[in-house]
């Protein structure tokens, strides 16, 4: 799993030391770039945590590059064995309203860490949550697992497939893991 | 021959349309003499909107400082002779600027690159939490949203303008519309390209039957309509909405020959103003009121 600072990302970005906040399009661009560059340089199907924790704040047009971009990139990739997953940490009062609004306007799903663990946040239906949440509690889960919470094996397999296109589930050989729900997997 | 052109003794949005309209029949490379002498009283909207008179004229205009020395003294204090005197010939009594000015959030700052944002929200923050808390009686969270709005309009200059604008951010007491309520206002001026003209750059722009500056500033800050093809464009605008929306806040933009605002209860000026004098770039004002006990939260 790789770690991004993002306040760390800024300062290299803008070479100074003296900025914690997240804000221009211009400077949202040149950090997503980064964070692309340090993800190609990864495996080749990676889950990267993008750390907020000591970013001030963020604005819309910013957030918009940051998240937005970087997501829809790579929820469109075709390819499984390039797959990037994103878990997204330090997410806090302060940089939810601008998170919020680029998720809707995209129409986008992230996964956030929190003190209890993971939840998935942003542009998801009522299915697709009740699926994300059975994996996460299961840990490891296939279409079978979740019949009963779903109502049938189809309804099951097409959220489960869903929510892996979306990057928001990863897919193994023998069924499928949350993104944030790792550490019970492998427990 | 010079063409005299007065400032009105109280500067703000609304005034500045007198400046405008004597500004229309003098061409831009006329000698021209901007007399302030016998005004008193400057919004940040007023100061930053002269500033940006300053940057349309090709043939450098001569300025005439206030003479009440109180009033230059506080224009000196917001920064305001420090880039008048890089745009005009100054003429009378033009203090140094001596100590802060507690009213002033942010003095007049020049906006024209990236960095400058970063440096215009980083120095707003924790000055705008005491002042919001404390002085306008809104929830410290507010803050955040602030520095976004005042992140995102900054950003309208460098994205759209096509050159540098000034900001500036202030309090004071509203005596005439708010029974002396006190409200913080955000001020950003340019001299660009306007809101029109930047929508007229979109690829495959198609001018529709009524296309004049009134329904490209309805397009930009009513519909979010960018010239970028990116469906990610346009949310500053709207987030701008809706945070004073949520305090009860005012925004009106100028651009060209129009004037849109969403105005909240508390204010009497019309939503949409068309046919004002031409003047280049774009004008925005924010204001945000104090919250009084049972108002928005």
């Amino acid at each position: 799993m790789m770690h991004i600072d993002l306040s760390s990302v800024l300062r290299q970005t803008l070479s100074c030391e003296l900025y914690s906040n997240l804000v221009t399009r211009p400077t949202g661009a040149a950090v997503r770039t980064q964070i692309e560059a340090l993800i190609a340089d990864g495996r080749e199907r990676s889950l990267t945590v993008i750390d907020f924790s000591h970013v001030g704040m963020i604005d819309f047009s910013c957030a918009d590059e940051v998240v937005a971009k970087l997501l829809l990139r790579y929820v469109s990739a075709e390819r499984e064995d390039l797959a990037a997953y994103f878990l997204f940490r330090g997410v806090t009062d302060d940089h939810w309203d601008a998170i919020e609004t680029v998720l809707e306007r995209h129409g986008l799903a992230l996964v956030l860490e929190t003190d209890d663990g993971a939840r998935i946040v942003g542009m998801v239906n009522d299915g697709e949550r009740t699926c994300w949440e059975k994996v996460y509690e299961l840990g490891r889960a296939r279409a079978s697992d979740l019949v009963l919470a779903l109502g049938s094996l189809d309804d099951a397999a097409r959220a489960l497939d869903g929510l892996h296109r979306r990057r928001l589930l990863m897919r193994l050989d023998d069924g499928y893991i949350a993104v944030g729900g790792l550490g019970e997997a492998h427990g | 021959m010079t063409s005299v052109i007065t400032v009105p003794p109280s500067l703000d949005d609304h005034t500045f349309e007198q400046v405008v309209e004597q500004l229309a029949s003098v061409p831009r490379d006329a000698k021209l003499l901007i007399d302030a002498r016998h005004t008193r009283w400057a919004s940040p909207y007023g100061l930053t909107a002269l500033l940006t008179l300053g940057q349309t004229r090709e043939e450098r205009a001569s300025f005439a400082a206030p003479e009440a020395e109180d009033t230059a003294s506080y224009w000196a204090r917001t920064g305001f002779f420090k880039f008048a005197e890089e745009l005009f010939d100054l003429r009378g009594v033009v203090p140094k600027a001596r100590g802060g000015e507690s009213s002033v959030l942010l003095e007049i700052t020049q906006v024209a690159k990236s960095e400058d944002v970063h440096d215009v929200v980083g120095r707003i923050q924790q000055k705008a939490q005491q002042i919001l808390s404390k002085e306008l009686n809104i929830d410290a969270k507010a803050t955040v949203g602030f520095a976004m709005t005042l992140s995102e309009i900054c950003q309208n200059i460098i994205e759209h303008a096509g050159r540098g604008g000034f900001v500036a951010v202030q309090t004071y007491t509203y005596r005439k519309r708010l029974a002396s309520r006190r409200v913080v206002v955000i001020a950003v001026c340019d001299a660009g390209f306007g809101f029109r003209q930047t929508l007229e750059s979109a690829p495959g722009f198609v001018r529709s039957d009524r296309w004049d500056d009134a329904a490209a500033l309805e397009a930009a800050v009513i519909r979010g309509v960018s010239r970028f093809r990116d469906p990610g464009r346009g949310q500053g605008l709207a987030g701008v909405r809706r945070y004073i929306g949520r305090w009860d806040g005012k925004v009106s933009v100028r651009s060209g020959t129009a004037k849109i605002a969403i105005v909240p209860s508390w204010d009497d000026d019309v939503p949409l103003t068309e046919k004002l004098a031409p003047f280049p770039g774009s004008q925005v004002q924010v204001t945000i009121p104090e919250r009084v006990s049972g108002g928005p939260r």
